[in-house]
C-alpha cells in the first residue's frame, strides 16, 4: 500500500491530486509578468476587506444565522463564477497567450471530507480563511501573523505526513 | 463617492467582485483561482525537506505568492488610502450573545480581546490564533483547497468534490462555533 502510493506519487500526480496548481502556463513568462498577479491581489485584498468578508463578526454572524451577507456574498461570487466560466467556454474563449482554456477536473476522495471538517473548524475559530489572514495582516491585525506561521505549519505536518492518513 | 468606499460594501457588490476573479485569472493566463496553495508553495520553497509533497518547482507558481503579496497590499491599501470603514454592524442578536460570551469589546475587523497585541499572551488568545491557523493550513491541504480554489474556483467550474469540500467546510464552522467555541471563549 505504501510503496504504491510512493510510486504514483511523481510530481504530476501530487499536483493533480492538489489540482489546484496544474492548471500553469506552458509559457515562459518574464519576472514582470507577476506583477498582474500582484494587482489582482491588491483588488481583491480591497474586496476581501470592504466587504467585511475579513471580520470575525462577520464570520460568527454567519455560523450562528445571524445575517444574509456572507451567504450572499459567497453565492454571488459562485454565480459569477458559474456563469462566466460557462461563457468562456460556450465561446471557446482563449487566454491572453492564445492558450485553450483548461480546468483541471477534481476526483473525489475521503481529504475533502476530513480535511474540509478540519478547516471549518479552523475558519471559525479564527473567523478567517487564507485568502483574510493575508488581508487583516496588511489591514493592521498584525497578531494573525501567528495563524498565518501557523497555517505554513499546518501545511508542512500534512506534507509530512500525508501518506499516513486516509485519503 | 468618498461616502460609498467608507461604507461597508453590500454583499451583491462585492460578491460579484470577488467572483470576477475566476475569469480574470483564467484569461490573464490560464490560472487557477486559489489562495491555501501558496502556503504549500511557501513550504516548497522554504523547508522542503526531501518530502515528496513539496518536492515541485515552486517557481513555476510563483504568480500564487504574488497573488497573496497583493492581498495583503491590498489590505494596507483599504485602511491607508480608503476611507475607514464607518462601524460594522451586525445581527444585534449575535452581537448580544457574544457580549454574553465575554466578547464586550466588538469595535474593528476582530475582537481585540482576542488578537490585540496586549492580550495575546493567554491560553485562550495563543490556542485560538495558533490553533485555529494550524487546522487552516492542514485542513485545507488536506482538502485540496480553501474557500478560494473550491467553495470559489471549485463550484464556479461545477464540480462535485468541490461542492463535498464547501459542505464540509461549513460543518466543521457550524460545530465549531456551536459546540466548542462557547468553551474555549470562557477560558
Amino acid at each position: 500500500m505504501m510503496t504504491e502510493f510512493k510510486e504514483t506519487n511523481m510530481d504530476f500526480e501530487i499536483r493533480s491530486m492538489d489540482s489546484i496548481c496544474v492548471n500553469e502556463s506552458r509559457r515562459e513568462h518574464k519576472w514582470y509578468g507577476a506583477i498582474v498577479y500582484m494587482l489582482f491581489g491588491i483588488f481583491f485584498g480591497i474586496v476581501l476587506v470592504k466587504s467585511e468578508a475579513v471580520s470575525w463578526f462577520r464570520i460568527q454572524e454567519m455560523f450562528r444565522l445571524g445575517s444574509f451577507h456572507m451567504y450572499g456574498l459567497i453565492g454571488s461570487a459562485v454565480l459569477t463564477g458559474i456563469v462566466s466560466v460557462w461563457l468562456i467556454r460556450k465561446c471557446g474563449i482563449r487566454s491572453a497567450d492564445g492558450e485553450e482554456i483548461r480546468i483541471q477536473k477534481r476526483s473525489f476522495n475521503r481529504g475533502q471530507i476530513i480535511g474540509g471538517f478540519i478547516f471549518g473548524l479552523g475558519w471559525a475559530v479564527t473567523g478567517a480563511c487564507p485568502g483574510p489572514l493575508f488581508a487583516l495582516i496588511g489591514s493592521g491585525a498584525t497578531t494573525i501573523l501567528l495563524a498565518l506561521l501557523s497555517a505554513v505549519a499546518g501545511t508542512w505536518v500534512y506534507g509530512r505526513w500525508r501518506e499516513r492518513l486516509p485519503h | 463617492m468618498i461616502e460609498f468606499l467608507s461604507q461597508p460594501w453590500p454583499w451583491y457588490i462585492s460578491g460579484p467582485l470577488i467572483g470576477i476573479m475566476v475569469p480574470a485569472l483564467l484569461l490573464v493566463g490560464n490560472k487557477a483561482f486559489g489562495i491555501s496553495s501558496s502556503l504549500r508553495h511557501i513550504c516548497a520553497a522554504c523547508l522542503p525537506a526531501n518530502i515528496p509533497f513539496f518536492k515541485y518547482d515552486w517557481k513555476k507558481e510563483r504568480w500564487n505568492l504574488f497573488f497573496v503579496m497583493g492581498i495583503l497590499l491590498g489590505g494596507v491599501v483599504s485602511v491607508a488610502l480608503l476611507p475607514p470603514v464607518v462601524h460594522l454592524q451586525i445581527d444585534p442578536k449575535v452581537a448580544a450573545d457574544l457580549y454574553v460570551q465575554g466578547i464586550t469589546n466588538q469595535e474593528g475587523l476582530v475582537p481585540e480581546q482576542l488578537f490585540g497585541w496586549q492580550h495575546l499572551f493567554s491560553l485562550r488568545n495563543l490556542l485560538m490564533l495558533v490553533g485555529g491557523g494550524f487546522m487552516i493550513g492542514f485542513g485545507s491541504r488536506y482538502a485540496g483547497g480553501c474557500t478560494g480554489g473550491h467553495a470559489i474556483f471549485g463550484l464556479s467550474t461545477l464540480q462535485l468534490p468541490s461542492l463535498i469540500a464547501t459542505c464540509c467546510f461549513m460543518i466543521g464552522g457550524f460545530a465549531m462555533t456551536h459546540l466548542v467555541l462557547p468553551y474555549i471563549l470562557s477560558l
